[in-house]
């Protein structure tokens, strides 16, 4: 029997520039293919292909022996290809029903009347298969990110998709609601549907998937069975040399002096009684799963969110009742883990943006902005963070890639010199070789003498960056370890609220 | 959530309906021919045009767009009316101006889709274009109407008079069509968030499109209600009547920003307005103030409408340790 689908010699080329060379893969009904490589290798290319987004300049596709060429994303759907993508394509303002049923909507007889009945049936139908218990009347906005994206599934199941491919489709789910997805994505296979499944999180595709094929610079640099393959192999093939040392080496030790002392810090519902310090040249980690209270420990130290108790002490000065602006005139920095909604202006220059937190430094006489000092100050930061355009003036930010987003947005703060800098996952969704240049940064930050706190869902990483990591687990601190204690398991039992009592480790 | 909460939710939710009830106690109590039945049959007549007028506005703003040029809409179907199509009978002449007012928000439409200008710009030009035309056709002469049809004023349908015949048919499609079909419902996604309705492969143009052409039939049926009553259309008529109609809709729970609100809560609306216009007729208050307390009430609800949303958030953000009683 034919194979569900065959990609053979896919290239495409923008304006005489290839992209896309001889890419080559296939899969199997009922299995899942992990298509993986840095930012710009070509997935998203090949993916707009196979979604009649883009015509390809050479190649053939085959959809269970038949050719598959198809026009548009109308004709890319109708022949059974759905996708998820990370930014769901839903309607918060209507139901669950009429989500799934928006662009096909059955009508009673002849009448322009919605079938109320119909649609309700059949969504309970779906909503079960992808086990989601919400009545198909409870409107989208109701629904968690993780909700969200099952309802997407069983929009996909509903068009009768032979082939769901999800793009980065973890982001921002809960440890649990990945856990779900994941049992989701066994069972459509089970039903022998094939899946695509693209993502930066490495582990996520070995759980998931039973093939990889890796991407490099619009080439295939290499695959295979996920049984066969192991993460440090599947990385070397996506930068194209071996990655001994992602974490990059750091030359100083934390300082004696405190920077931040947060002390009995609680508010009902959300934080109790959490009390640490972190000291200049200092890099503290803060682990737990999403939902423990990380983000909001975050926020309210930035004057985000309200506390009922507690102090925050920035070299030694209290912050009474913070606000975002108290807060940055007292020296803190805060990379929000949502750089598209928090962090950026998506329409603006990349050099309005790097200024935006500084706008007060860039003012001449008559308090004027002076662009010519915008524009230098834009191309210095940029230069030394490897940008990946030269172009801060005209470049906007939105036709940047995730990790050059993500290193504009961290320019913008470093401008201040900040003296905490509050890292909210900035790694998120971006490859590997920004992923190191974010590294890179934080290592510059606390050889100038910053403090950083780091929130990361990646233990790894905080392993690799901490000089300190402290777990937290329902808004409560439940570990505090040590660089030279650090223990994967040990940490992630912390984090997860296992271990009782906390830990000292000096 | 706590039961106290949800009460301030239940009130804070229905701002403009407890607004109604105090403002009926208020005049009530003020005046015994407040409450009277025939009072109330003439607050529905006389919101009927601005209520016709408001529904209309309601389908563009839930699209996210505007449409100030209704009023001179008005101005200029009228006319044409009374100069050129006297001897129509009045099917007739309604038919015509619904067709003329449908050509200009088709015309709207058409730009907004089209050229991708703002529909403030587009709609704020053909307000002076359709003005100016109105003026030259009728060397800015007040213009009168034929008996036929301002007896339609005292005509009844069924019982019913014609104004509120008319009300309630604009009312009950314009509910179906939003509701019930998939037209509607695609109407509040394209409001919702129009790059998702575009990938979802919505025709988001063609919903657009039509949504100005739905605003100009409901100008032209709103305008000829109104001719009904006055019988006479100078300069000054339809002038400013968009923002009583946009008005209407945001009392009633209508977003600017698009899919959020219902023709229900901008039918409610366009008669709360009118009856606190009424109230302060029947109490006899000095009329420089009727604007004044008009804007009032809009402030008030529309304030109350932002505080709602504040105090939603701020229930519902996550908690992630139980609660202890401190």
């Amino acid at each position: 029997m034919a194979k569900l689908l065959e990609v053979e010699g896919l290239t495409k080329s923008f304006f005489g520039v290839t992209v896309l060379h001889e890419v080559t893969f296939s899969l199997d009904r009922g299995e899942a293919l992990g298509l993986v490589g840095e930012n710009g290798s070509g997935k998203s290319t090949s993916m707009n292909i196979l979604g009649g987004v883009h015509q390809p300049s050479a190649g053939i596709m085959r959809l269970e022996g038949t050719d598959y060429a198809p026009a548009n994303p109308r004709a890319a759907m109708e022949a059974g290809i759905a996708f998820i993508h990370q930014e769901l394509n839903l309607f918060p303002n209507l139901t669950i029903e009429e989500n799934l049923f928006i662009d096909a909507f059955p009508r009673r007889s002849i009448l322009p009347l919605i079938d109320r009945a119909q649609i309700r049936r059949r969504s309970e139908e779906l909503l079960a298969q992808v086990d989601l218990a919400h009545k198909p009347s409870t409107s989208v906005s109701r629904l968690s990110q993780g909700e969200r994206q099952l309802v997407e599934i069983a929009k996909a199941l509903s068009r009768n998709a032979r082939l769901i491919i999800f793009d980065e489709p973890t982001t921002s789910l809960t440890r649990p609601e990945v856990e779900r997805l994941f049992a989701i994505i066994d069972r459509l296979k089970a039903r022998g549907i094939g899946i695509i499944y693209i993502s930066h999180a490495l582990e996520d595709v070995m759980t998931v998937c039973d093939h990889v094929t890796v991407l490099r610079d619009g080439h295939v640099a290499g695959g295979g069975r996920t049984s066969e393959l192991d993460l440090q192999k599947i990385i070397s093939m996506m930068v194209g040399r071996s990655i001994d040392a992602i974490y990059p080496e750091r030359t100083v030790k934390p300082r004696p002096d405190v920077v931040l002392e947060v002390t009995g810090l609680s508010q009902p519902g959300v934080a109790e009684n959490i009390t640490f310090k972190i000291h200049a040249g200092e890099v503290v980690g803060l682990a737990g799963l999403m939902g423990a209270g990380r983000s909001e420990l975050a926020r309210m130290l930035f004057g985000l969110d309200p506390f009922l108790h507690g102090t925050i002490t920035i070299d030694g000065k209290e912050l009474v009742k913070p606000t975002p602006q108290k807060a940055m005139e007292a020296g803190i920095a805060f990379l929000t883990e949502d750089r598209r909604g928090e962090g950026l202006v998506m329409d603006f220059s990349i050099s309005d943006n790097m200024v935006l937190a500084s706008l007060e430094d860039m003012a001449g006489a008559l308090g004027l902005l002076d662009t010519g000092r915008i524009a230098k100050a834009a191309r210095e930061m940029g230069a030394s963070m490897h940008l990946s355009t030269t172009q801060v003036d005209e470049t906007l930010v939105k036709h940047l890639s995730g990790g050059n987003q993500q290193k504009v947005v961290i320019g913008k703060w470093l401008r201040r010199a900040p003296k905490l800098f509050i890292l909210d996952e900035p790694t998120r969704g971006i490859d590997v070789g920004a992923k190191q240049e974010v590294y890179r940064i934080i290592n510059r930050l606390v050889e100038d003498g910053s403090a950083v706190l780091l929130i990361s869902s990646e233990i790894e990483e905080l392993i690799g960056l901490s000089d300190r990591i402290l777990t937290i687990t329902r808004g409560e601190l439940t570990g505090e370890f040590a660089r030279r204690d650090f223990d994967r398991e040990a940490i992630m039992t912390a984090a997860t609220g296992l271990a009782g009592s906390r830990e000292a480790a000096e | 959530m706590k039961a106290s909460n949800r009460a301030v939710l239940m009130v804070l939710q229905n701002a403009p309906y407890v607004l109604f009830v105090v403002l009926l106690i208020v005049f009530g109590l003020m005046s015994d021919r407040f409450l009277a039945f025939n009072n109330f049959r003439n607050i529905i007549i006389q919101a009927a045009p601005i209520a016709i007028l408001a529904i209309g506005m309601t389908f563009v703003l839930l699209i996210g767009h505007i449409d100030l040029s209704i009023g001179a809409s008005m101005y200029l179907t009228a006319s044409v009316l009374a100069i050129y199509l006297t001897g129509l009978p009045w099917p007739l002449g309604l038919l015509a101006v619904i067709v003329m007012a449908g050509v200009i928000g088709a015309i709207n439409g058409a730009v907004v889709t089209r050229l991708g200008v703002a529909s403030f710009i587009v709609t704020l030009a053909t307000l002076f274009v359709l003005r100016g035309i109105a003026m030259w056709l009728s060397n800015t002469r007040t213009l009168m109407f034929p008996d036929p049809i301002t007896d339609l004023n005292r005509t009844y349908f069924l019982g019913i008079p014609s104004a509120i015949t008319a009300f309630i048919l604009v009312f009950a499609v314009s509910w179906l069509v939003l509701h019930q079909t998939p037209f509607g419902r695609q109407v509040y996604a394209v409001g919702g968030d129009p790059e998702a309705a575009r990938k979802a492969g919505l025709p988001v143009q063609r919903i657009v499109f039509i949504c100005f052409v739905i605003a100009g039939i409901c100008a032209g049926i709103g305008g000829f209600v109104s001719i009904t009553q006055i019988g006479a259309v100078g300069p000054k008529y339809g002038d400013q009547i968009e923002f009583s109609a946009i008005a209407a809709a945001v009392l009633g729970g209508v977003s600017l920003f698009g899919g959020r609100g219902s023709v229900v809560g901008t039918v409610f609306g366009a008669i709360l307005i009118r009856t606190v216009q009424n109230g302060l007729n029947i109490i006899n208050a000095d009329p420089y103030i009727y604007p004044l307390v008009t804007a009032a009430i809009i402030f008030i609800a529309v304030a109350i409408d932002g505080l709602r949303t504040r105090i939603i958030e701020r229930l519902e953000r996550r908690t992630i340790r139980p609660l202890e009683a401190q």
